[in-house]
């Protein structure tokens, strides 16, 4: 066997090359292998971190976003100063002064039906480390129609799950993969997007470890991979468990009988596409003219629909009465003069305001244009934006 | 009794708790006697034909309920039932 190492990585490797099942020829493998990180967040960041310390030869990664502020309560690979910059290139300075005996590449771009086959062939595994559904299942099915091993993890608050799908077994055929899994995705309203979110910084930590456990498994081939299992963590109770995943026979890509050959609309697929619902506007108020009336003296009633735990992070003088409480709280709505009603950023209050216009016949009620972000954008800068 | 573990999307349906006990002997009963006492789950477990939904998984141990009876499986006391969620990230 070619020793196709230096002196200086030799030394580095030291404890990998002493395991006696890893060895010389399970580095040599890292060292050649090319891993494409599909997002350089919470799940990227260890991810990234932990594949460029092991000795990854090439690694890929591919990220359009810009660091931001709420980003440094889990995602590691970034400084402070760094807030504003782009997420990928400095991802790619971090790893790099942590191993300078890799190549990394960046892909500044969003991953996209047109991009995914090309960005993905030229690398061997890839590990989606991605946030959203479209992105989940474009993945998915880029590794498939690409032969491609899909290193998956996927955190929620204080859930996570991990798995590997199309696997390459011995005998040539592929494991199952996330559309055995999940054949379609949950509609969109499952999940809202600005109250229910969050996540426990610590998770995609534990989570993008095991990612890059799982990626350096599949190189080298020791230990036995979680191909057809799903590993899910409960950071809250710290329960695991590990299920079986099994073929889905009507898998559209890899079923008995597929009918999906190439990518797809995901956004369209997972709902999220097409011509938005179609819903009654209601009444609005800018911030402006909320805060002008408040000059005069004249402030209208303002109810403040979001949950006490948005409440503790920003307030603007509003009663707090969480959407659920609203029906039962009625009578601390007049209907006789102007009545504001806000939530984060408009979505919910306006849907509060349709309820209360449809069942309980108000009149008075007017939404505050952009919710709160929009009068700590407009009124007062000194709120807290989350 | 047998219990079944709520995934963190649905809780929001169950007050919070993050697991249901019942002394239901099949995963249909299960799952009944789970949105007989949690109302608001029910639309987001079945159909309208009370059929399960294709994006909920229902795993009985650690094996789908595809693979043995669906949801005629027969539960011996003490199993875990679980629902799987698919959830796609921090921002969701």
């Amino acid at each position: 066997m070619v020793n196709p190492f230096t002196k200086a990585e030799l030394e580095r490797y030291s404890r990998h090359l002493i395991i006696p099942e890893f060895n010389l020829e399970g580095q040599r493998k890292l060292k050649e292998a090319k891993v494409l990180v599909i997002g350089s967040g919470g799940l990227g960041s260890p991810m990234l971190m932990y594949l460029a310390a092991a000795g990854v030869g090439h690694i890929g990664i591919v990220d359009f976003d810009v660091i931001e502020d709420h980003n440094l309560q889990r995602q590691v690979l970034f400084d402070i100063d760094q807030v504003g910059a782009s997420k990928a290139q400095s991802a790619k300075e971090r790893i790099l002064g942590l191993n300078p005996h890799i190549d990394v590449t960046v892909h500044e771009t969003r991953i996209t039906s047109e991009n995914a086959l090309e960005l993905i062939e030229q690398y061997d595994v890839v590990a989606d480390g991605t946030d959203n559904f479209p992105t989940r299942y474009l993945v998915n099915d880029a590794c498939v129609l690409a032969g491609k091993t899909n290193v998956y993890a996927s955190i929620y608050r204080f859930e996570g799950q991990c798995s590997v799908f199309n696997h390459l077994r011995p005998d040539g055929s592929r494991g199952p993969n996330y559309r055995d899994l999940f054949p379609s995705p949950p509609p969109p309203g499952l999940v809202p997007s600005c109250s229910e979110g969050g996540v426990i910084g610590v998770l995609p930590g534990i989570l993008g470890s095991l990612q890059a456990l799982e990626v350096i498994k599949v190189i080298s081939g020791v230990g036995d991979v979680l191909d057809g299992r799903l590993f899910l963590f409960d950071a809250a109770t710290f329960g695991t468990r590990t299920l079986k995943v099994r073929p889905n026979a009507k898998n559209p890509l890899t079923g008995e009988h597929p009918t999906q050959t190439e990518l797809i609309d995901y956004e369209m697929f997972c709902g999220l596409g097409g011509a938005p619902k179609e819903e009654r506007p209601v009444k609005e108020i800018s911030p402006a003219a909320l805060d002008a009336i408040g000059k005069q003296g004249e402030a209208p009633v303002l109810i403040d629909v979001r949950e006490p735990y948005e409440f503790a992070i920003a307030e603007m003088g509003g009663v707090l009465m969480p959407v659920d409480s609203v029906p039962e709280r009625l009578t601390e709505i007049p209907k006789d003069r102007p009545v504001v009603i806000h939530c984060r950023s408009g979505v919910r209050s306006a849907r509060v305001i349709r309820m209360l216009e449809d069942q309980h016949g108000y009149d008075n009620l007017l939404n505050l244009k952009g919710g709160i972000l929009g009068w700590q954008e407009d009124v007062d800068p000194s709120l807290a934006r989350y | 009794m047998n219990a079944i573990i709520i995934p963190t999307p649905l809780r929001k349906f169950t007050g919070g708790a993050g697991r249901f006990e019942s002394p239901a002997e099949s995963v249909q009963d299960l799952l009944s006697d789970l949105v007989k006492s949690h109302e608001g789950l029910r639309p987001h477990l079945f159909d309208n034909g009370g059929d399960l939904r294709s994006f909920i998984r229902v795993y009985v141990g650690d094996e789908d309920i595809h693979e043995l009876e669906g949801t005629a499986t027969r539960l011996s006391a003490g199993t875990e039932v679980s629902i799987i969620p698919a959830i796609a990230g921090g921002i969701a």
